[in-house]
């Protein structure tokens, strides 16, 4: 279970820029819960992802994941509670180093990490078996580098690296949005497909009202730094696209605009 | 070149082994740009002569000196990780620091070993000629060395460092303490300078406060041409480059510098060096461009 209780975070505080990126948001998540998080530019969304993951301290508020409050732990230090896959596929993993290096990094996620051989003959032959089940050929080019790969090839194995090692989340930060639609479809699919098997915990951010729809059981919309709408159950299984348009456009007290077209796919 | 001289050009090249091997695991693994390297190398040179002239033994010298390396490259480390100094000015502050307490240290310029036991004393007088035996004894130290760090960057705990250089963010998100490996790191890699510095002082017989000066240059130089000539895929083979590059910049040298046809003389080593590794850098590039127009 996931529980923020009325999160504050300010950005240059003190300055003239200050922003108020989140205005006290208070969220209970179930376990084995999938949740998705809309909302416009600036609503909130990547500063919600960010406070689960450490890399935001809020100025109040607490953060609990599982059984622990880690409210003031940095990134690392809360790491194996938290797995994440980035909408740059850049970002979450190493392209300087070969495929089963990042799942051997990926493996020992949150825990320590001694001399042992990384690449060891049994961790090479499970590594292996785990890209096996994308079905995309790439156990057989396990020792390229990643940068070789595409970005949608590099998504799928970012989420096989998510689920290597145990979580109490999954954090999905738009992880399609920078994908061609064929690939964005696949690691959608892919996506369920982990998390329903393992019973992950998950929260998606993602900029498409239709995926916010299609996927997970649960959607909230952010603005403004708070949550304008809650959705679940049947409640949320009536809702179509231009129902969340139509919220969308009301809370943001303006008529549609290329911007709402463009998420509205 | 004579035979004795390619022999010294290969003794020296092994020295530098150690530094390159340094210049590597910040440089290459750890991204981080770490000029200390030109303090440690005569710190861990000044350490050893000092230790050895107050009779302690040469290998526990050796080691003693590793440790003053890797403190100096906590508190570049520090400089940068605790107090958020670009990492190149943090290491141009500890290098600049070093000089002084170099001096400080040997109490003068330079300390002389002469008529004392060193590490490679046992090793004369068993057949081999000394200018052969002084290159064969530092082969099997920096094969040992090149074992060492090959086994750590393939274990889990040094996949944690390559990760850290490699993309920060991503070894965060993956419970690695990203300041923990940069303290590390550096400080493993001006341990290895330091021992580069403790075996000069040992087979050239003196510590000289100026034997610092270009040593960062001197080890990118051999990481550069080993890169060149073996590739940088395996984490194995770019070792041997850095060991096998340092060597053949030296014969390199050695070469340029007693060809009568080029004109030059000793001490045009700096300026040859850096036309060497200029080169170097900007082979790879050239060679992209050719082929993309």
């Amino acid at each position: 279970m996931i529980v923020l209780d009325n999160i504050h975070v300010v950005f240059g505080r003190g300055t003239p820029l200050e922003k108020k990126a989140l205005a006290g948001v208070s969220l209970t998540i179930k376990e084995g819960a999938f949740t998705t998080v809309i909302g416009s530019n600036g609503a909130g969304k990547s500063t919600l992802l960010g406070v689960l993951a450490g890399d935001v301290i809020p100025v109040e508020g607490s953060v609990r994941i599982g059984e622990a409050d880690v409210t003031k732990l940095p990134t690392a230090a809360r790491a194996g509670r938290v797995a994440r896959v980035f909408q740059d596929p850049l970002a979450g993993s190493c392209g300087a180093l070969s495929i089963e290096e990042n799942l051997a990094l990926a493996y020992k996620r949150g825990q320590r990490r001694g001399l042992k051989l990384a690449l060891g003959h049994h961790r090479r032959k499970l590594f292996r078996e785990h890209i096996a089940e994308l079905d995309l050929g790439l156990e057989n080019r396990m020792t390229d580098r990643m940068a070789m790969l595409s970005g949608g090839q590099r998504q799928a194995v970012s989420l096989v690296m998510a689920m290597m090692a145990g979580c109490d989340v999954l954090l999905l930060d738009e992880h399609t949005a920078a994908l061609d639609p064929g690939m964005a479809e696949f690691v959608m699919k892919l996506t369920e497909k982990i998390v329903g098997a393992n019973k992950l915990t998950t929260l998606m951010v993602t900029h498409s009202m239709r995926q916010a729809l299609d996927y997970g059981d649960r959607t909230i919309m952010l603005h403004g730094g708070e949550i304008v709408l809650d959705v679940e159950g049947n409640n949320r299984r009536n809702l179509d696209v231009e129902d969340l348009i139509d919220m969308f456009r009301r809370v943001r007290g303006q008529t549609l605009d290329d911007d709402e077209l463009l998420i509205a796919e | 070149m004579s035979q004795i001289a390619l022999w010294g050009a290969v003794e020296l090249g092994l020295v530098y082994a150690f530094v390159a091997l340094g210049v590597y695991l910040a440089f290459r693994v750890l991204d981080f740009p770490d000029l200390t390297v030109d303090g440690t190398f005569p710190l861990g040179a000044a350490v050893t002569a000092v230790l050895i002239m107050a009779g302690v033994n040469p290998w526990f010298a050796a080691a003693v000196s590793m440790l003053a390396g890797a403190l100096a490259g906590l508190v570049t480390a520090a400089l940068n990780v605790r107090f958020k100094i670009l990492n190149l000015l943090a290491s141009i502050l500890t290098m600049i620091a070093l000089f002084s307490v170099n001096l400080r240290v040997m109490g003068r310029p330079n300390v002389a070993l002469l008529s004392v036991d060193t590490m490679l004393t046992p090793f004369y007088g068993n057949g081999l000629r000394d200018f052969m035996v002084r290159p064969l004894f530092l082969l099997v130290l920096a094969i040992v060395a090149l074992i060492v760090v090959w086994r750590y960057l393939e274990s889990d705990a040094g996949l944690a460092m390559r990760a850290t250089g490699a993309n920060a963010r991503m070894a965060r998100a993956q419970g690695i303490n990203t300041d923990r490996q940069i303290y590390l790191g550096i400080a493993l890699s001006n341990a290895l300078v330091a021992l580069g510095g403790a075996l000069f002082a040992q087979t050239n017989g003196f510590a000289d406060v100026t034997s610092g000066v270009g040593t960062i240059v001197v080890g990118l130089a051999a990481v550069i041409i080993g890169e060149t000539l073996f590739g940088t895929r395996r984490i194995l083979i770019a070792l041997i480059g850095c060991v096998v590059g340092s060597i053949v910049y030296r014969i390199a040298i050695q070469l340029a510098l007693s060809s009568d046809s080029l004109g030059l003389q000793a001490s045009d080593l700096n300026l040859v060096t850096a036309v060497l590794v200029t080169f170097a850098l900007v082979l790879p590039r050239l060679k992209r461009g050719v082929l993309s127009s």
